[in-house]
């Protein structure tokens, strides 16, 4: 579904990313994990055309997008849904029409359609009656779930999440993964969630890829990326203050 | 210390000559998506935040600066006989130059400050991107309303100045400087003439372009943090501001040969 070959990105005259190649199936959840300011995020840009790479290929349902021109992009940006890190709804309006934007721009369906959509978005996000608050009168757990409601509504075949549960709590986290997990389970969504929240990974990921330094350095299921010989990759997904602590010193801190 | 100053002067040159050139390809593409689908409800909206909001402080403005005017003309006019010109000497100051410019100021700074806050905090809320996410063009959906309303707005406003602005010229005139109110209208009947109208209301639909189009670009292209919206704010009024001067006096060269 989404393949990246070879990718280079230089941001401002440095490099941010070095040959990444990362393909992700139809139906999986890849979750991106990696150091602040390893390249996730800009993988994630990259992958719906808000970024062109310096060098590679992206496909993306089998089109090659990096040449595409934005009304190209906008064609298969109609199949992607994103779940922004600080939400991005549109502060000018209502939760109900930030939920319904997709489907007044795009679609022809009637007013009374759309707003059952919206209806059964926000039930399903948990968020029931909510179509005419403001988005500032909301908390940050409740604002991504209405970005996921937003993200959703024209039933994307492509979700890509921003680290989906920064800034949340424990609980919201939990109940931002079990949403993911059902859109999953409902729309059959193919998923590239980027997070460094260890307990979001495990619960989502069908596998999971460590990008350090613009590097891939580790691709593999929930239990091997556990069993991982790769010093970093044991560093970040403890929080150890060094890659040589030996094994010993790992199983003292779990 | 001199090689240092000339590198400074060059980059801010090479800065404004990339600018221009980015504010000209911005205006291009909201010329190309007039064509598109446009939303009335988004553009009447437009007309009336920018627009009919504005009504009071371009009253007010225009109302003390055509009393000023006739004040100031009326003094010099008097001493040599001519208060019979007085009328037609504001009317036409006020049509074809102290309307259209001064509106375009004001609208500049109240208009062109909103609008560069608005786009600069979508910008750094990822609103911006969630636009393009959601496969919308953010020229269409927030640059062409706000270039139409501004279009459409500012010779309306224009239109309600040139009327307060005489009808405070005619008060000075009229209260203080004790002209005959024949004398004032027919002074204006025989100097000011449609085209002194419709040459001002020509120079308000540029302006009201170049307001919209400057605060959408220094929205879009401003540095994250409040000192980038800050930042975005200022420029955005100052070179309205400067763009309505300048060109000023080209239209006026063109309009009024």
């Amino acid at each position: 579904m989404i393949n990246l070959i070879n990718i280079n990105m230089d941001f401002r005259g440095k490099q941010i990313l070095y040959d990444i190649n990362l393909k992700v199936e139809q139906g999986e959840t890849m979750v991106i994990i990696g150091p602040s300011g390893s390249g996730k995020s800009t993988l994630l840009r990259l992958i719906i055309g808000l970024l062109k790479p310096t060098d590679g290929e992206i496909w993306v349902k089998g089109q090659e997008i990096t040449g595409l021109s934005e009304d190209h992009l906008n064609k298969i940006r109609l199949n992607m849904g994103m779940v922004f890190q600080y939400s991005a709804l549109f502060d000018s309006m209502t939760v109900g029409e930030n939920v319904g934007f997709g489907l007044r721009e795009h679609t022809d369906l009637s007013e009374t359609e759309i707003n059952k959509i919206v209806s059964r978005n926000l039930r399903m996000v948990g968020l029931s009656g909510r179509e005419n608050v403001m988005p500032n009168e909301l908390s940050g757990g409740m604002k991504k779930r209405v970005s996921l409601a937003r993200a959703i509504a024209m039933k994307p075949q492509v979700m890509l999440y921003d680290e989906p549960t920064a800034g949340l709590d424990p609980i919201m986290s939990g109940a931002i993964d079990r949403l993911t997990n059902s859109t999953k389970r409902i729309l059959g969504v193919t998923s590239v969630v980027v997070t460094h929240q260890m307990s979001s990974a495990f619960a989502i990921a069908d596998r999971i890829a460590m990008i350090h330094g613009g590097r891939i350095i580790e691709v593999g299921t929930v239990a091997e990326i556990k069993q991982s010989e790769n010093p970093l990759v044991q560093q970040f997904i403890h929080g150890l203050k060094s890659p040589n602590v030996s094994a010993k010193k790992r199983r003292e801190v779990l | 210390m001199f090689v240092r100053n000339l590198e400074s002067l060059g980059r801010k040159v090479l800065q404004s000559v990339e600018n221009s050139g980015r504010i000209t390809m911005l205006t291009l593409q909201v010329l190309y998506n007039l064509r598109g689908r446009l939303k009335a409800r988004h553009v009447l909206q437009q007309m009336l935040h920018l627009g009919v909001d504005s009504l009071p402080i371009v009253l007010l403005t225009i109302l003390f600066t055509g009393m000023v005017i006739t004040l100031q003309t009326a003094h010099g006019f008097i001493k040599y006989g001519a208060q019979s010109r007085v009328g037609g000497a504001v009317a036409v100051s006020m049509l074809r130059e102290l309307a259209p410019v001064l509106t375009g100021v004001v609208v500049a700074g109240r208009v062109g400050a909103a609008i560069a806050a608005e786009i600069c905090s979508m910008k750094v809320t990822e609103q911006l991107d969630a636009l393009r996410v959601m496969a919308v063009n953010p020229i269409q959906y927030l640059v062409v309303p706000r270039f139409l309303a501004c279009s459409i707005m500012l010779p309306v406003l224009v239109i309600f100045a040139d009327v307060i602005g005489t009808l405070g010229g005619y008060l000075v005139a009229t209260l203080y400087a004790g002209i005959s109110s024949f004398t004032y209208f027919n002074s204006i009947k025989l100097f000011a003439d449609a085209y002194d109208v419709t040459g001002g209301l020509i120079k308000a639909v540029f302006f009201g372009g170049v307001i919209a189009i400057i605060g959408c670009y220094k929205g879009m292209t401003a540095e994250a943090g409040a000192e980038g919206v800050g930042r975005a704010t200022t420029a955005s009024v100052v070179s309205s501001i400067i763009i309505i001067f300048i060109s000023n006096y080209f239209l006026s060269m063109l309009l009024y040969r």
